[in-house]
């Protein structure tokens, strides 16, 4: 177990240095900075003093190493927009992403994990095909506007829901529907996937023939196994909301991680979109080492391979 | 040599069948294809759907049945022909500045299926050959591939995006390359553990046995086994990527208007939208539409082809 913690451990630190020097470089890719950010009839000595004054001027390694240093010991700079230190933004913001993700994994696994069950059990009846037809739908939604279709149905038509905010429970209602309904098809499908595979081995037959609640047997002795990969794949969509909810953000209006992204984008604060973006990167390297280590301690076989 | 083989083949085939009268000639591969094929319905709805969408596309200059760009500012916001105020000059209507929707659909749709079939195909390319010099070669090879791909999952794709169109303008070159960059590591992943299945096989090892090249193992042997994996990930990318394109162009950072797109259309529908609902129903149901039929064409070639990987 340790080797293989060790080498994992490696792996996710080279991951995680590429990844960071990735989000450092990304709106540096232009080549100049500093021109884009003095505008496009700036003088030449303007940009001289922009790149001067953020420290552009300096070698490419040098403000990475700057950077990064800074950032092990929680200083992430200031915002050129707001002068708003990086940090608090990520702190204000995280929450916001954070509820928004839970909420929808909650949702998409209360619905996803039943159907998907029954849609094992009953495999190819009109449910299961009718299971299918609303997984295979709920991919092809475009996310925006399946959000903008709930704002006209929910918020304007019908007028129950709030659209925009982030002020109540209510306010997180919509975006959860509009992010939980994408999230679901995947998990469906693996847990019909894995209940139809479980369902025909020797161990539940072997339940069944003894006599036991058919219910006993399909949701303790099966589920149980045909959930694993649901698990898995419910941590790394949680390690992918975090950067992922940039669209539903902006269009109800939650000031949330992507929304921040999205408009730091749009202004080139550069210091807000790399920290952001290795931000995002370094919790889902976490959160999939975590769930390796979970899973080797769960299953020798992976860790002794 | 091959010529002789299947002619002793044939006659010890046509020896059988006159000894014994209920001898069936198993079905081959191609024939079994073909019967799988014919009773799919999904595959023939969804395809004839995403064959019909591809030839609008083609021709759509000649389709469309108005400019996509002229406006006409005389012709505001007619709306679409369910309406009672519909004329079947502009079956679904115009837009605020009295551009006809159904050309500009249809246009849009030249754009954002050319742009997910061009990502989803680049991604393939580079995907496919990272997967399988993984897969084939092992060790440091391997090591290197897995890294990247590592690297690749724990970037945020959304933000990356928006990041690389804002720094390079949204261009139909940038963002065909910005998504086939989004796109790479599904065929890499998929790909490099069926190489390690079929490297293990024995024909490989045959082919190595008899001197074969590495080149052509991996080009004879091994690659023709992966070809319907390819298509079947790359039917499913291409719809991934035509939702991926609307949602930047959405958010104002992938084509640019005037220039039409599918997502092009719902941004700038979204300012009207509490008043004219059908400026964003029909750019969305249509991509909508699209992205069901490419997957059941694609989940259709899974169960043709490879029927063993339904699940």
């Amino acid at each position: 177990m340790l080797n293989y913690f060790v080498n994992r451990l490696t792996v996710a630190v080279l991951v995680a240095i590429t990844v960071s020097i990735f989000a450092f470089s990304l709106l540096r890719l232009s080549g100049d900075l500093a021109a884009e950010l003095a505008g496009d009839d700036a003088t030449a000595a303007e940009i001289a003093e922009v790149a001067k004054s953020y420290g552009l001027d300096r070698p490419f390694h040098i403000q990475y190493l700057d950077w990064a240093g800074s950032a092990l010991q929680g200083d992430l700079g200031v915002s050129i927009f707001s002068n708003e230190p990086v940090f608090e933004i990520i702190t204000r913001a995280l929450p916001v992403t954070l509820q928004l993700a839970t909420y929808s994994l909650i949702l998409s696994i209360v619905i996803a994990i039943p159907l998907g069950v029954l849609a094992a059990v009953k495999q190819n009846t009109w449910f299961d095909r009718g299971a299918l037809v609303f997984a295979v739908s709920g991919q092809a939604i475009p996310n925006f506007w399946l959000g903008l279709m709930f704002i006209l149905l929910f918020g304007v038509m019908l007028g129950w829901l709030p659209i925009s905010g982030q002020d109540t429970w209510a306010h997180f209602i919509l975006p959860t529907l509009t992010i939980g309904l994408s999230a679901m098809p995947v998990k469906m499908r693996l847990t019909r996937a894995g209940m139809i595979e479980v369902l025909q081995s020797d161990y539940i037959r072997t339940a069944r023939a003894k006599g036991l609640n058919p219910n006993v047997v399909l949701f303790k002795h099966a589920l149980r196994n045909a959930v694993l990969p649901v698990v898995s794949v419910t941590m790394v969509t949680f390690g992918r909301l975090l950067g992922g909810t940039v669209v539903v953000e902006s269009i109800f209006a939650l000031n949330g991680l992507g929304f921040e992204a999205l408009q730091a984008i749009t202004r080139q604060d550069f210091p807000v979109v790399q920290s952001v973006v290795a931000f995002v990167a370094f919790v889902y390297i976490g959160l999939t080492l975590l769930s390796d280590l979970i899973n080797a301690q769960l299953d020798p076989r992976i860790r002794l391979s | 040599m091959a010529t002789e083989q299947t002619s002793t083949a044939a006659a010890a085939a046509t020896a059988a069948s006159d000894t014994d009268p209920f001898h069936v000639e198993p079905p081959t591969p191609w024939q079994l294809m073909g019967r799988r094929a014919g009773t799919h319905m999904g595959f023939w709805i969804g395809g004839t759907f995403v064959l019909v969408c591809a030839v609008v596309a083609i021709f759509a200059p000649v389709i469309a049945p108005f400019d996509p760009l002229a406006q006409d500012l005389t012709r505001r916001l007619v709306p679409p022909i369910w309406d009672e105020k519909g004329t079947w000059t502009h079956p679904f209507g115009t837009d605020k500045f009295g551009r006809d929707y159904l050309s500009r659909l249809i246009c849009g749709g030249r754009i954002s299926l050319s742009i997910g079939f061009l990502a989803a195909s680049i991604a393939a390319v580079v995907g496919s050959i990272l997967g399988m010099m993984g897969g084939y070669f092992g060790g440091r090879v391997d090591a290197v591939v897995m890294y990247l791909v590592n690297a690749k999952l724990s970037l945020p794709g959304l933000i990356v995006s928006l990041s690389l169109v804002a720094v390079f303008g949204g261009s139909f070159t940038v963002l065909v390359l910005v998504l086939a960059f989004l796109f790479w590591d599904n065929y890499a992943v998929a790909l490099r553990s069926v190489t390690m299945q079929i490297r293990a096989q024995d024909f490989v090892a045959a082919a190595e046995a008899i001197g074969a090249s590495r080149r052509r193992i991996i080009l004879s042997e091994i690659l023709p086994n992966l070809m319907n994996q390819v298509i079947v990930i790359l039917t499913l990318e291409i719809a991934l990527a035509i939702l991926i394109e609307a949602t930047l162009s959405f958010l104002g950072l992938g084509i640019q208007p005037p220039t039409p797109s599918w997502g092009v259309l719902v941004a700038e529908g979204r300012e009207q939208m509490f008043f004219n609902p059908y400026l964003i129903t029909i750019p969305g149901v249509t991509i909508f539409l699209v992205a069901i039929a490419i997957n059941m064409m694609g989940d259709g070639i899974r169960d043709i082809t490879a029927p063993e990987g339904r699940n």
